[in-house]
């Protein structure tokens, strides 16, 4: 057998033109990244104070929704300009349920994925048909149509929304500080990872790559576009559900404005710039979209022009996104 | 028994009639050629048979049921494989990978299955794993099934082609141009490996070639096109015999290639 030495040796070797990430190819080096990284992650809220806290929880947040999107953007191609929808749907699923019909917190999470299930199949049904501009547009009004209908309906709240979403609690022990919802949050961004990885790692996530990288090459094979297609939307929908029901239990109020077609261009952002397709790059991406606007809040208002006009020159630079694609 | 019949197939473009009232069978378990100057509306019968391309008027039987005008992944699933004249490949992904999507229309894992990698999802992995590699020792290039596509030489890339479309496990193979861009021996490989398809896997062949040799050589049937319209049909002696033939070749040398 060769030891371990041997095998991160051949691999850096294998990789000279590897770049600054090159050593993560290591499989050993790549196991201590993420150890320590987990490590940190779960021992943050024993030294941090609750602002940390709080941009952390988003952070993962965030990763949860720019993983789902990317399901749909990254492994199928699709332009989708209206996600925040789906998160929409999720979040006032769990809203109304709860807060009007006193349902438990966790069984608003079955009702949510159903819900966005259901709104992927009528919204991606027709339009997957179409050439793939049209799903740009279709989604992008779909996003307005939802954030609308939730404005001008009563059980949702009107314009001022919904308030008094019931905090969920397991076994008894009631989810209500911010470092609970730090966990919350770093286990759902975990369980996306996971979930991603596996997706993308099977039948139907190389299915989604033939797709995206020649429709007719993947129909001549067998390959039906269109369900395929129609199962990422779908899939990236009922991510956008979920992360929507834990985003109202945590801020226990929400509102129209929160799902805006800026909202959606918000997740799209983390998805290209951190690189699309690939889970770490995914990542970077949220990290970059949440954490930015933190760390230069002295800027004042004129931190989202510096933030656009970075986005830019890293979109310029790197059209594959931060993250390095991966070499044959 | 005819394994694929044509029937009276015409198919326009903006006016242009590109296939007319087209007529040809072909036989279960043998090798047939389709062959016509450039231009004569050959690639268009391929894509007309696969579903890429609706005929206006016209039917397609295919194994005893009527596919004309049906989706092309449903005419793949239904045993009837293709090439394309132009590569078209997975560039991006490896050779393993470009060959398992022949696979995929003999498979059913979905989300669930993968996310919680269930005991059937891992069984069927190997299962397509296994038979692609199959696949690909068979068209010769097992070898090279890690590298990425897009950077194999001209002729490896055509086998990968042709094991992606065995993936599938057709009954029928239609091969457009499989021999452009060869060299001799791998020309003298081919014709080997269209007779091992025929001969091993029991697969029909339906190739359209410019090589004649090539085509003389493995062909039992030959159906020669001009304009869209049938204009000859036979073995190799009576094809290169028949007067209209050489005249619609002749009539256009120019066109040929050298
Ligand atoms: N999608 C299309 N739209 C318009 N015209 C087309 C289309 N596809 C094919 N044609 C026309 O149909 C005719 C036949 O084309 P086709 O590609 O079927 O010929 P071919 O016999 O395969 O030729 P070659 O030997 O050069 O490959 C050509 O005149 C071509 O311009
Ligand atoms: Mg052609």
């Amino acid at each position: 057998m060769t030891s371990p030495d041997s095998i991160s040796g051949a691999a850096n070797q294998a990789d000279g033109s590897g770049g600054p990430l090159g050593w993560l190819e290591s499989q050993r080096n790549r196991l201590i990244v993420l150890s320590v990284m987990a490590a940190a992650a779960m021992l943050l809220p024993l030294i941090a104070n609750n602002y940390v806290l709080e941009v952390m929880s988003n952070v993962w947040f965030y990763v949860m929704l720019c993983l789902g999107l990317n399901i749909v953007v990254g492994y199928a191609g699709l332009l989708d300009l209206g996600y925040a929808a789906f998160f929409a749907v999720g979040a006032y699923t769990t809203g109304i349920l709860t807060s009007q019909f006193g349902v438990n917190f966790w069984l608003t999470i079955p009702a949510a994925v159903l819900f966005s299930c259901v709104a992927g199949i009528v919204i991606g049904g027709p339009t997957l048909r179409l050439r793939s501009d049209y799903l740009a547009i279709v989604t992008l009004g779909f996003g307005e149509i939802v954030r609308i209908i939730a404005r001008n309906l009563e059980i949702t709240g009107g314009a001022s929304g919904l308030i008094g979403i019931e905090k969920p609690s397991i076994f008894g022990f009631e989810i209500s500080q911010i470092a609970h919802f730090y966990y919350v949050f770093l286990i759902l961004a975990v369980l996306a990872c996971f979930v991603s990885y596996r997706l993308q790692h099977s039948r139907l996530g190389r299915a989604w790559q033939y797709v995206r990288e020649d429709e007719d090459a993947a129909e001549a094979m067998g390959i039906d576009r269109v369900a395929v297609k129609l199962y990422a939307y779908v899939i990236g929908a009922i991510f956008g559900g979920i992360a929507g029901c834990f985003f109202a239990a945590k801020m226990t109020a929400i509102s129209p404005e929160t799902f805006t077609f800026q909202q959606s261009v918000l997740i799209l952002l983390g998805v290209v710039l951190g690189g699309m397709g690939k889970i770490p790059g995914v990542i970077v991406g949220a990290f970059a979209l949440v954490l930015f606007p933190e760390v230069f809040r002295d800027l004042g208002s004129s931190r989202i022009l510096v933030f656009a006009i970075v986005m830019l020159v890293i979109m310029l630079y790197r059209p594959e996104g931060i993250w390095p694609a991966k070499k044959s | 028994m005819a394994l694929l019949t044509v029937d009276k197939l015409n198919l326009n473009f903006a006016g242009l009639q590109v296939i007319k009232d087209l007529s040809f069978s072909v036989e279960q378990g043998s090798i047939a050629s389709l062959i016509g100057p450039n231009g004569a509306g050959k690639t268009s019968v391929f894509n007309c048979l696969t579903g890429f391309y609706k005929p206006g008027s016209g039917r397609i039987d295919f194994d005893g049921r009527a596919i004309t005008r049906q989706r092309p992944h449903r005419i793949t699933r239904r045993g009837m494989a293709r090439t394309f004249q132009n590569l078209r490949l997975f560039k991006s992904m490896t050779v393993l990978e470009n060959v398992m999507s022949g696979m995929h229309c003999r498979t059913r894992a979905g989300a669930i299955g993968a996310i919680l990698r269930t005991g059937s999802q891992r069984r069927e992995e190997r299962e397509i794993r296994e038979f692609c590699e199959s696949c690909l020792e068979f068209v010769g290039i097992l070898g090279e099934k890690d590298r990425v596509a897009s950077n194999l030489s001209y002729g490896t890339q055509r086998r990968v082609e042709w094991a992606r479309a065995l993936a599938t496990r057709p009954r029928l193979l239609l091969l457009d141009e499989p021999a452009a861009g060869l060299n001799f021996d791998e020309k003298q490989r081919l014709i080997g490996l269209i007779k091992r398809i025929r001969d091993e896997l029991d697969i029909t062949v339906l190739l359209i070639e410019h090589d004649m040799g090539l085509v003389m050589k493995v062909s039992e049937m030959i159906t020669v096109i001009d304009y869209g319209r049938k204009i000859a049909e036979g073995n190799a002696q009576q094809v290169q015999s028949n007067p209209k033939v050489i005249e619609a070749y002749l009539g256009r040398e120019e066109d040929e290639e050298p």
